[in-house]
């Protein structure tokens, strides 16, 4: 008999490049996923913003560096990459990303990199479906 | 599934844009869900404890909010739902809040009080 998977859910809140909870939350999954833990991640409120497709690498004028050498990362391009990674397959864990919809509505974030749109009743079905749930809120 | 705790401590952040508090209306909607939620104020956030505050609709502009937050009428609201409030005495003392001042439906515990309710919560949310 093989072991049921262990299932980790996420809630973040944060908006891209503010804080240093974004990355760590990053992290997380990417552990998780690589060790063959499912991961549901429910984006709340400004964590909506980071799998946001319309975000553009820019220059650095202070480094003059060009968009080119910047080389400027992108959270919808890691969350692409998680997404990717999170396939079940080679070992690895599922990922099953979910943008809060109010919340996309109201920033206007309405073209995701990846993930699905939902609400908290799938939050909910994260919650008891889940080995443990962590919360990352905003401050 | 059995209750989840959720701590709010963060207080009055993005209220007036969102016209509600973010965490709390969170807790609404999973009760709303089917889950059983319960409620810890502390810090900052036990001010959300007081009844009758008020604000005016923000303008900016000419643009005005529609729904300004009603932060205890949310706490009541959630009470109702079955979701009983809790804030920490201590905190709320600090920051010169008297149980008096406050809403009857939240339920006051001490700090030391707060690990029982811990104990008691199958998941613990913070926020």
């Amino acid at each position: 008999m093989t072991a049921q998977a262990k299932t980790l859910t996420l809630a973040i809140m944060d908006p891209p490049y503010e804080t240093a909870r974004v990355i760590t939350a990053f992290r997380l999954i990417e552990a998780a996923l690589r060790k063959g833990i499912n991961v549901n991640v429910f984006a709340y409120e400004g964590a909506v913003s980071l799998g946001f497709t319309d975000q553009q690498p820019h220059a650095n004028p202070v480094k003059g560096t060009s968009v080119e050498e910047e080389a400027h990362p992108l959270p919808k391009d890691w969350i692409a990459a998680l997404g990717e990674l999170g396939n079940g397959r080679n070992g690895h864990g599922k990922l099953d990303w979910v943008n809060c919809g109010l919340c996309v509505d109201e920033r206007g974030m309405l073209n995701q990199a990846t993930g699905r749109r939902g609400g908290p009743p799938d939050f909910f079905q994260f919650i008891q479906g889940s080995t443990n749930v962590l919360t990352i809120g905003t401050r | 599934m059995a209750a989840i705790l959720n701590v709010i401590e963060r207080a009055y952040q993005g209220t007036l844009e969102e016209q509600d508090d973010q965490a709390l209306w969170l807790v609404s909607a999973l009760r709303n869900a089917g889950a059983e939620q319960r409620v810890l104020l502390r810090g900052p956030a036990t001010a959300y404890a007081v009844a009758g505050q008020s604000v005016q609709p923000l303008r900016i502009g000419g643009v005005s909010t529609g729904q300004p937050p009603a932060i205890d009428e949310d706490l009541k609201r959630l009470v109702a739902q079955g979701v009983p409030v809790w804030a920490v005495q201590e905190d709320a003392e600090e920051r010169g809040i008297s149980p008096a001042e406050a809403l009857p439906e939240v339920q006051w515990v001490s700090r030391a009080g707060v690990a029982g309710l811990f104990r008691e919560a199958e998941r613990v949310f913070a926020w």
